[in-house]
């Protein structure tokens, strides 16, 4: 049913033709699946999937001390960051927890372009609108109705995109990106993306996205391209054990919790929740997110409890069955002790305890 | 879209097809396109008594569970083996390989549920494709 209270994107009729579901997701209308979830989930492994994220939210820091704005708000050390990279990092809480998990991206030395996550990006701006009343030349915009966003993700990303692109988009590595142009359009051209396989992020005005969206789908017909919805979006990121915010992490928990702690750089200086997390990282944790695999039959879902010694220890974040790998896997948080690979415990389904194992994470690792 | 009218419907979209004293029972069409890929099923073991109405089992898709009522009372005697290595036979078959659970039933269990055009007006009035 479609409820006009609900934002949509500049795709919106695109996923229409392509007989989408659609369903709500962060305020938004946005396509769960077209063919079929396991069908897109193959298609980005093996070729190219085109994903319409323009629900995710981008806020802009300017001004003359904008990097020690950024520095401030975030865990990660944004003056690393050169003109063109993009860096994953996390808004924090005074208390080392997060308010979101982002991409960074420099601009230019006093222009930052924050991506952050639909459901957040409202809380995020407020956020960061408060904490930079502390900050004189710094300038917050939330430019979220200025971008629509496409990403182009899979093995044959790099050769559909570049069809319409200008440029040489091979020479863009891993978590860079360019001001180009997409079928003559202006573009933030960004090799990033949330599926574990190679493949670009693309911000653009709203109204080429539908053009541009209909070409990209042209492009990769010989590769077999096909939209890909949110279902696939979610089963992709969670193979390679990419967090999901509301999920796997959220304000009560922490980056070092998360298996994030290579985000935080406790010696670049003050920010929020630098002394929570050093008190943290002195302490140590008491929990950790892992990876698990179920030795019993059946499929952990986010929520579920996880028992141990008689007693529920944690929560199941994210959990499904593995397209790539056939099997039923999951993350949850559980105590440090029994967070090694191989550690034992049980997920209760349904009032039922099944077994499940500590596996590596990521579950899947792309061949590069 | 037609559906067979060799057996009868419930409002929660399951299947019944009776045969003397036994009834296969599975999903209808509808409920497997709105389900997605199914893969994972939790069936009741044969000798498990269910009562009409109740929970028969789980079928889970990538994304979520969805609980399958009993369209009938009776006792399993049988659950479809098929389905724990092939769960996608239920969104390539609903109406045949991917069956569920074969019942032993009493005279006129399936009394009172919709036969093919009761269920097909009933898809129509609830705005499903």
């Amino acid at each position: 049913m479609i409820d006009t209270h609900m934002k949509r994107t500049p795709l919106f009729e695109c996923h229409l033709e392509a007989k989408a579901r659609i369903v709500p997701f962060a305020g938004f209308e946005m396509p769960v699946q077209y063919a079929g979830v396991l069908e897109e989930h193959r298609a980005v492994r093996n070729a190219v999937g085109l994903f319409d994220v323009s629900h995710m939210g981008e806020i802009e820091v300017t001004g003359r001390r904008a990097l020690d704005f950024v520095q401030y708000v975030t865990c990660n050390d944004a003056s690393k960051l050169v003109i063109g990279r993009a860096q994953y990092s996390g808004l924090m809480t005074p208390r080392g927890t997060f308010v979101d998990d982002l991409l960074v991206h420099k601009m230019s030395d006093e222009h930052y372009f924050l991506v952050v996550n639909a459901a957040n990006k409202d809380k995020d701006y407020a956020y960061l609108c408060a904490q930079a009343a502390a900050f004189d030349w710094v300038d917050v915009r939330d430019r979220s109705g200025d971008y629509a966003q496409i990403a182009v993700q899979g093995p044959k990303a790099l050769a559909t995109l570049r069809k319409l692109a200008t440029g040489n988009l091979e020479e863009i590595k891993y978590y860079r990106f360019v001001d180009g142009t997409v079928d003559g359009a202006a573009a933030i051209i960004a090799r990033t993306g949330y599926t574990g396989e190679d493949g670009f992020e693309v911000y653009l005005a709203p109204e080429h996205a539908p053009r541009i969206w209909r070409k990209l789908l042209a492009a990769g017909a010989e590769f077999g391209i096909v939209p890909a919805g949110l279902g696939a979006r979610d089963t992709l990121r969670f193979e390679a054990c990419m967090p999901l915010y509301g999920n796997d992490i959220d304000d009560t928990t922490t980056p070092f919790e998360a298996g994030l702690g290579w985000i935080v750089k406790l010696d670049k200086g003050g920010f929020l929740g630098r002394d929570a997390l050093l008190h943290q990282q002195a302490e140590g944790i008491r929990r950790k997110l892992v990876g698990f695999e179920m030795t019993g039959r059946g499929i952990a879902r986010h929520g579920y409890p996880i028992w141990g010694g008689g007693k529920e220890i944690g929560e199941v974040t994210s959990g499904t069955h593995s397209p790539t790998l056939g099997k039923a896997l999951g993350m949850g948080y559980v105590p440090v002790e029994l967070s090694s690979v191989g550690s034992q415990f049980e997920i209760e389904i349904r009032e039922q305890k099944v077994a499940a194992q500590v596996i590596e994470m990521p579950f899947y690792r792309r061949a590069r | 879209m037609a559906q067979p009218n060799d057996r009868f419907y419930t409002k929660t979209h399951e299947w019944v097809q009776v045969a003397g004293a036994e009834a296969t029972v599975g999903i209808t069409q509808y409920a497997q396109e709105q389900l997605g890929d199914v893969v994972f099923v939790e069936l009741p073991a044969a000798g498990k008594k269910v009562e009409r109405a109740a929970a028969l089992g789980n079928i889970e898709s990538v994304k979520a569970v969805s609980e399958v009522f009993a369209p009938v009372s009776g006792e399993v005697v049988a659950a479809n083996g098929e389905l724990e290595g092939h769960p996608e036979l239920i969104n390539q078959d609903p109406y045949g390989k991917g069956w569920l659970v074969r019942l032993a039933v009493a005279p006129g269990s399936a009394s009172g549920l919709m036969d093919a055009a009761a269920y097909e007006k009933f898809l129509a009035e609830e705005g499903a494709h």
